[in-house]
């Protein structure tokens, strides 16, 4: 398929729904009062890990307007599926501290919420172990990773090369668990109608929870509907339904209402998955002239006891730089902990931290400025692969950036510069993350007036996927975009796949862009005409997608550009500067691409400077579970921040030439942090975040 | 469960309620008058998604019970634009920046900016303010440092402050 004319796409366009966002119109899941409706509270379990004994839910009940309570022991069965979190109220096994162990439907929220306090359980109390750590004997190699890679990959001799290299690092960085804290809590409305279930809910892809549902209820997917036309944020933890979604639709069944669901703050740390915390070993090598000849990058990280859940953890690092022998594994210890699921640049964001912090490590010993360093191992094919990338943008991103920012005047020697009491430095690093695609349908309508329609499961989780949608059919229809409404948020619509893995708008993009010709070629067949009734077409891009030629590594790129001051009195590390060049495929909509890779680059900065889930060992919870315990970046917190693109062209794509640019944009900030704080301060700080402890005590 | 018959002006309109006296300003607003703009995102003060503005100023509405305020006068973000669908300057900048994503934040991002602006009108410092009688009496003279300091307590998870703070200086006439 050849490109489709740009008329819409790559104008600056303002959101769709922004005037129901700045008005409070937008509704999301939980703003549904479907009259008749209950309220639903969960109760966690107080251990990490053992057994119910006995629960007693005659106190709850005993309160005015408590409609019921269901647990293990009273729950209805439901079907078990891949991700044993959802099999929720079915045992009476307690795998972690945090996990629903029962629900309690009343009248109203407050009702609900005080008879939660009064569910009384007995618990047989087991040993257990939450604490990520490199010498647990029961680590293990899980063979395989997330998105289906190996474990481990090896070439050349890593051990010969790094003996022989001119200059070297073994260096061990280390990342804390990180919870995604979507502004919205995780919500569910369910309303049964005989064996059909409706849920309003906010997630990533209305299809996949359907489906899910569907499996879990031993329901056919089209009993099921899911509605979600505005989600606040998601980040990747609602990528996929988490248990509670099953308890609302559960409590809905058993008490004959609807019930409406929302979990709280402090919940969303114990079952809506979070980022594993990881141990990385990095050992670069390299000739005295800067082209590395060694790379190893050894990564360990946990999952819980129900599910294992592997991150990519060191896989950029087979693509990102030359080197002729080069080796990469992950390594899982399985705890009694909390299941760790998809956030941002789930495996990127950790694993490039460590690539890019040790690359700049190496660029100290060598006296190579760490932009020409990256430059200078600029590979010509993917090296692990061996084939050519459909286009690789990280040089002309490190060379714009670099001129943008100033590089060129920067002076090497860290801890020189200092302004009061601020020490300031600068750092680089690069960004990546892999161009995916995946099948999904869609319906394009042609009314008599003159205006279109398209259809399609998609989902907009603040990401503007509903105006990139737009201005992709548009063009596909050769339309203005005024004439064009998209809708999506909805699993009745044609099935779609996730916004999830920057793959959303590369996907439905490509399903649009076929029903839309589809459509053109129908009118077209009409002499242009279309009747008062309208005219439809649909389109499955599911063999599009899989005659994608394999014969390209597809990858978007970046560079960013960080100033900081750190204050030599206190350790106070801030941000003062923030810049970021992308090369990501064809920008579709300037104005929400912009704030994209700004969010990411938000979230970055906050995972350098201010995020940590910190584990309790004695009773197994992460302690700082709520938004003054857990610090994710405020206003103050950011500084001047810049992010803008190079243009480029790729055909090797998709009909719009467009990479994902969801997640890139957390990629390698907290390396360029990171490597800024070294500059400013002369301390290497090898664990994130960068607090103001580990800065005064290195 | 004990109730308390309370009177709330809420975007002009009286509506008389009997509510249980456990019941946050958020709730009422959100599960008994179906005023849905205002959210909730940590029922704890902790995010500012909330933000409503009660006599006349800004309050995280979730931390606030309601049977305290009968007689209260309360706008929420469904109350900024006129009558006739003419938005709130600071609506209108928020979507000319596109200082959101989600919109999750927004409604409280909203809010917040026009109770702070009231704020700084009224020659209230923050603690980044260092002429306490020069700087503190013209929102037209809040930096961007000041618009931050002011509006930490509204959380973007999206990360859009880059976008907020220049539509809120564009409104506070700065630019
Ligand atoms: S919901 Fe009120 S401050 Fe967060
Ligand atoms: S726009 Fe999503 S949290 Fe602010």
């Amino acid at each position: 398929m050849s490109a489709v004319g740009s008329l819409a796409i790559g104008t600056p366009t303002d959101r769709v729904e922004g005037r129901e966002k700045v008005t409070g119109a937008a509704r999301y899941a939980f703003e549904q009062l479907p009259g008749d409706h209950a309220y639903a509270w969960l109760v966690q379990s107080e251990i990490a890990s053992g057994e119910i004994l006995s629960l007693d839910a005659s106190p709850a009940l005993a309160q005015e307007g408590v409609v019921a309570v269901a647990w293990a022991g009273n729950a209805p069965r439901v079907a078990e599926v891949d991700d044993r979190e959802l099999s929720v109220l079915q045992s009476r096994t307690i795998s972690y501290r945090g996990q629903i162990v029962a629900v309690v439907v009343a009248e109203s929220l407050e009702t609900a919420r005080e008879a939660a306090a009064h569910v009384r359980i007995d618990y047989e109390v087991r040993d257990h172990e939450v604490v990520l750590d490199e010498h647990d004997p029961a680590i293990y190699d899980p063979g395989t990773v997330n998105a289906g890679y190996p474990s481990e990959s090896v070439q050349g001799d890593v051990a010969r090369a790094l003996a022989r290299a001119d200059a070297a690092v073994d260096v061990t960085y280390r990342t804390p668990a990180f919870h995604n804290n979507a502004m919205e809590p995780h919500a569910t409305v369910a309303l049964w109608d005989g064996d059909d279930l409706t849920l309003y809910d906010s997630n990533q892809g209305a299809s996949t929870v359907r489906d899910t549902l569907a499996q879990v209820f031993e329901l056919e997917p089209e009993q099921v509907r899911v509605i979600s036309p505005h989600v606040g944020g998601g980040f990747g933890s609602k990528g996929t339904p988490r248990p509670h979604v099953v308890v609302a639709a559960l409590a809905a069944r058993m008490t004959g209402r609807p019930v409406k669901l929302a979990i709280t703050r402090q919940q969303m740390f114990a079952f809506t998955g979070y980022r594993t915390p990881t141990i990385q070993r990095l050992r670069l090598g390299a000739s005295g002239d800067g082209q590395l000849t060694a790379i190893v990058h050894e990564a360990l990280q946990q999952s819980s006891r129900l599910r294992e859940f592997t991150e990519q953890t060191a896989v950029a690092t087979r693509m990102m730089y030359a080197a002729p022998n080069r080796r990469t594994a992950h390594r899982l210890a399985r705890l009694d902990v909390p299941t760790p699921s998809w956030m941002r640049a789930p495996g990127e964001a950790p694993g490039m931290y460590a690539l890019e912090s040790a690359l700049d490590e190496l660029a100290v010993e060598l006296a190579i400025d760490p932009v020409e360093l990256r430059i200078r191992n600029e590979p010509p094919l993917d090296p692990e692969r061996g084939i050519p990338f459909s286009s690789r943008g990280l040089v002309a991103c490190l060379r714009l950036g670099a001129e943008r920012f100033g590089w060129a005047e920067r002076d090497p020697t860290p801890g020189v510069r200092r302004e009061g009491d601020w020490l300031v430095g600068t750092g680089v690093a690069a960004s990546t993350y892999p161009a995916y695609r995946s099948p999904a349908t869609a319906t394009a309508r042609a009314e008599g007036d003159g205006s279109f329609v398209v259809r399609i499961a998609a989902s907009d989780i603040g990401t503007g996927g509903r105006t990139t949608l737009t201005l992709i059919a548009a063009d596909a229809l050769d339309q203005p975009a005024a004439r064009v409404t998209v809708e999506i948020g909805d699993s009745a619509l044609p099935r779609a796949g996730l916004a999830g893995g920057s793959m959303g708008t590369a996907s439905w993009g490509t399903a649009v862009t076929l029903a839309c010709r589809a459509l053109v070629e129908r009118i077209e067949a009409l002499g242009g005409h279309v009747p008062a009734d309208g005219l439809e077409a649909h389109a499955d891009s599911s063999d599009e997608v899989r005659a994608t030629d394999q014969g390209y590594s597809r990858h978007a790129y970046g560079a960013q550009f960080a100033e900081v001051r750190v204050d030599a009195v206190t350790g106070e590390a801030r941000v003062s500067r923030l810049l970021g060049i992308f090369a990501a495929g064809r920008i579709i909509n300037p104005t929400t691409a912009r704030s994209q890779f700004l969010g990411g680059m938000t979230m970055g900065l906050s995972m350098a400077l201010l995020e940590e889930s910190v584990m309790d060992r004695e009773f197994g919870d992460y302690l700082n579970h709520d938004l003054a315990g857990y610090h994710v970046a405020s206003h103050a917190d950011v500084g001047e921040l810049e992010a803008d693109w190079i243009e480029e062209l790729d055909d090797h794509l998709n009909p719009m030439g467009s990479k994902g640019i969801g997640e890139i944009g957390i990629v390698g900030t907290a390396a360029a942090i990171g490597n800024a704080v070294f500059h400013a301060t002369g301390r290497r700080v090898r664990e994130l975040p960068l607090r103001l402890d580990r800065l005064l005590a290195t | 469960m004990p109730t308390n018959d309370i009177t709330l002006t809420v975007n002009g309109e009286r509506h008389d309620l009997s509510l249980d006296t456990r019941t946050s300003l958020l709730d009422a607003l959100r599960e008994r008058l179906d005023l849905t703009g205002a959210k909730k995102g940590c029922d704890h003060g902790q995010c500012g998604a909330c933000t409503v503005l009660l006599d006349g100023r800004r309050v995280n509405s979730c931390l606030v019970l309601a049977v305290a305020h009968d007689g209260a006068e309360i706008t929420t973000i469904e109350g900024l634009a006129e009558p006739d669908g003419e938005l709130h300057p600071l609506q209108t900048a928020f979507v000319e920046h596109d200082a959101f994503q989600c919109g999750y934040c927004t409604p409280g991002q909203i809010c917040s900016a026009v109770g702070m602006l009231a704020e700084a009108a009224a020659g209230w410092p923050s603690v980044v303010t260092e002429d306490l009688v020069a700087d503190a009496t013209d929102p037209a003279a809040l930096s961007d440092g000041e618009i931050r300091e002011r509006m930490s307590g509204n959380l973007c998870r999206c990360g859009a402050y880059a976008h907020i703070v220049p539509a809120i200086a564009d409104v506070a006439g700065r630019r």
